[in-house]
């Protein structure tokens, strides 16, 4: 059985139809790959299938383990193990990392019938993972993400799926506004997580990233649809090529 | 029911009291009875009709009750009762056994204020009242009439108290609504500095109608924690009014987690060059609770700063009210003053009313301004979520964060520990369930 299986999928937010008709599957072991130009519906996709609430579908159908994802709330999502690294991660003053991740990993753990975490487990583990990241621990006390810089929230986004251990991590434009010394701890801290159990899915717009995280599938995504599938030579000509390249031809015609 | 208030007012007389405190008393009951009770039609009471208050009876609750209550019904119900001295109240009335005064510094005067009327006559007479207008406040006179029972806290020039000042005032009428008209008055001379913790406490439905005048001398330093957490059937009116002289500081941190209906009034005069005054303040009230702050600061002479910070949580159909005056008088040249109130709304059915009032009258100062009215963030809510945290749980850490640096600014523990655990277990799902 497939982990996550997408078949012909549409979603709106507001009145606009943004993805239209995404059929996609993705096996535990897997990496794979969706790029597209800006606005195509990358991020839509990913957080559809993270359950947030105000995109809604229209149609189709979203199998992850071979069950209905998508009528899971959305922290039952996370609890069974998506994880969606978030393009713009969100800043909470008030709330320190070390409290959230210490609550989430719990509630994750609770749902898998582990035993809670008390606060000196946690700390031992976090600051493990922590180093892996190359982070410093007084990350720990400070609002999460708050006046975090562009590679830190990246890079907290990281920890945190580090730390839940999910099956499946989606991770949107991760790589994004990364220098390259952080982009190859990230992308350190992705492959560290790579297992036969565990599957990502990469949504990029640069080919670079995926120098360093190898995918075994790439996709491209424009205008709602995945025009195009290929290995990771697909990304190399769409990067010397440009999308024009894809956009332009029938997506019929390339095949899947 | 203004009849009732007289009828108490003559059987509580005693013909052995003061002659000063004789006047003033029957001054009180006669300026009550020519206010009446405020309205809504009054600017000052627009949005909170205290109508509860003035259509039940209370009775003043008597003194040999206090006997009854022990030390474990203190612990049970204050929030935190802190190492150090402290005078312990129940519905008004002085509680000896459970009270301790012991090693304060030499000269301080600590004392309930029964005692200090017999044996600080001279100095009660040249500071009360003077903090608080009585003229048109209701609730002022109201006190006034019924002054006996409260704290009087009085410190040498240069006495620095090591530990706070705790005055916790519990009601407890069991069965019967009481009154209480605790008053309360701190003098501290010049250099002198102290933290006074005031808690508010109770079972039941009762009125608490308490008054604190603080004089602060030339570069006091008072801190002055004010912990409402009365009983949720409760009354609650407080009349705070503070004098500043030159340098001193001013540190309010007021806290309305409880009551029915409760009713702040802080003013503060920075009534000479130098003088500082930081009012911060949580409200939080859900079901169909009522709170109202009204803080008044009076830049009265040059160079003086005033900072506020005032939050608020509504849940329910819960109602706030914060009206924050701030008045620059034409002397008061080279002012600086910020004031912000931000509010937090949970419900579709819960309501604020919030207004800043800035009045200024002199043109070389710094004056800033904002109140926010605002829902928890959704994006927030789902980050939470994303990471497997269910969603009333969410909410409430999101909730505890908007009120966490408020709280953060108390320096007093283990209380700000304790309050910061009190509030996060309020906020915590199924904490109906839990109580
Ligand atoms: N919350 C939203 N409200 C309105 N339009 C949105 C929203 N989110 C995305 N869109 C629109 O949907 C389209 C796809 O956006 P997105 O999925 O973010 O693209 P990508 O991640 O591929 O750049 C864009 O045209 C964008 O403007
Ligand atoms: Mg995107």
């Amino acid at each position: 059985m497939p982990l996550l299986e997408i078949k012909n999928l549409h979603a709106r937010v507001e009145d606009k139809e943004i993805l239209k008709g995404i059929n996609l599957t993705v096996n535990a072991g897997e990496v794979h790959a969706i790029m597209g130009p800006n606005g195509s519906g990358k991020s839509t996709l990913a957080n559809v299938l993270a359950g947030r609430d105000n995109y809604e579908v229209t149609s189709g159908e979203v199998l992850y383990e071979g069950k209905n994802l998508l009528d899971l709330d959305v922290e039952e999502r996370a609890r069974a193990g998506i994880f969606l690294a978030f393009q713009y991660p969100i800043e909470i003053p008030g709330v320190t990392n070390a409290h959230f991740l210490k609550t989430a990993l719990n509630a994750v753990r609770k749902h898998r019938g582990l035993e809670e975490l008390d606060a000196m487990d946690f700390l031992a583990l976090v600051k493990e993972k922590m180093k892996l990241l190359e982070m410093d621990p007084g990350f720990l006390n400070r609002g999460v993400n708050e006046g975090f810089s562009g590679g830190e929230k990246k890079r907290n986004e990281i920890l945190q799926m580090a730390m839940l251990d999910p099956k499946l991590g989606l991770l949107d434009e991760t790589d994004s506004g990364l220098d390259i010394d952080s982009l190859k701890i990230v992308a350190n801290g992705v492959n560290a997580l790579r297992s036969p159990d565990r599957a990502f899915v990469l949504v990029t717009h640069y080919q670079r990233l995926l120098d360093y995280i190898e995918p075994d599938f790439v996709h491209v995504l424009s205008g709602g649809k995945i025009l195009t599938s290929g290995d990771k030579e697909l990304a190399k000509h769409l990067e010397e090529r440009g999308y024009g390249w894809v956009v332009g031809k029938d997506a019929k015609a390339v095949g899947v | 029911m203004l009849a009732s208030y007289q009828q108490a007012y003559e059987r509580s007389l005693d013909p052995k009291a003061p002659a000063f405190l004789r006047e003033r008393r029957q001054a009180g009951i006669e300026r009550f009875a020519a206010l009446g009770f405020p309205n809504r039609r009054m600017e000052e009471w627009k949005y909170t009709s205290v109508e509860p208050i003035a259509s039940r009876e209370f009775q003043l609750g008597g003194d040999k009750e206090v006997a009854r209550f022990t030390l474990e019904e203190m612990h049970r119900m204050a929030f935190c009762v802190m190492p150090g001295p402290r005078l312990v109240f129940l519905n008004g009335h002085f509680h000896p056994a459970l009270s301790d005064l012991s090693g304060l510094p030499a000269g301080v005067r600590c004392k309930s204020l029964a005692q200090a009327l017999q044996e600080d006559a001279a100095s009660l007479e040249a500071h009360l009242g003077r903090q608080v207008d009585s003229k048109d406040r209701a609730f002022v006179a109201l006190n006034d009439a019924f002054l006996q029972n409260g704290a009087y806290l009085f410190l040498p020039r240069g006495t620095v108290l090591p530990q706070p000042i705790q005055l916790l005032f519990v009601s407890h009428g069991n069965g019967t609504a009481v009154v209480s008209h605790p008053r309360v008055l701190v003098v501290a001379e010049a250099q002198s500095q102290a933290t006074l913790i005031e808690t508010y406490v109770g079972q039941g439905a009762y009125f608490t109608n308490a008054v604190t005048e603080i004089a602060a001398g030339e570069g006091a330093v008072i801190e002055h924690i004010k912990l409402q957490g009365e009983s949720e059937s409760a009354f609650h009116i407080a009349s705070i009014g503070v004098r500043q002289s030159r340098d001193s500081q001013y540190t309010s941190h007021s806290l309305s987690l409880g009551a029915a209906l409760a009713r702040n009034d802080l003013g503060t005069v920075l009534d000479a060059e130098g003088a500082g005054a930081t009012l911060n303040g949580l409200y939080m009230v859900s079901g169909s609770q009522h709170v109202d702050n009204h803080t008044n600061i009076d830049h009265a002479k040059p160079h003086c700063t005033s900072a506020e910070l005032y939050k608020g949580i509504l849940d329910g159909k819960s109602q706030g009210v914060f009206n924050g005056r701030i008045l620059v008088r034409p002397d008061a040249q080279k002012t600086s003053s910020q004031q912000s109130n931000k509010n937090l709304i949970l419900s579709d059915d819960a309501l604020i009313n919030t207004k800043p009032l800035l009045e200024i009258y002199a043109n070389d100062v710094k004056c800033n301004h904002g109140a926010t009215i605002g829902r928890l963030d959704a994006n927030q809510v789902f980050y939470l979520r994303s990471r497997g945290i269910d969603a009333a749980l969410a909410r409430s850490i999101l909730t505890y964060a908007f009120a966490s640096d408020v709280v953060a600014l108390m320096r007093q523990e283990p209380l700000r520990e304790r309050l910061q655990q009190w509030i996060f277990a309020r906020l915590m799902p199924g904490k109906e369930a839990a109580a």
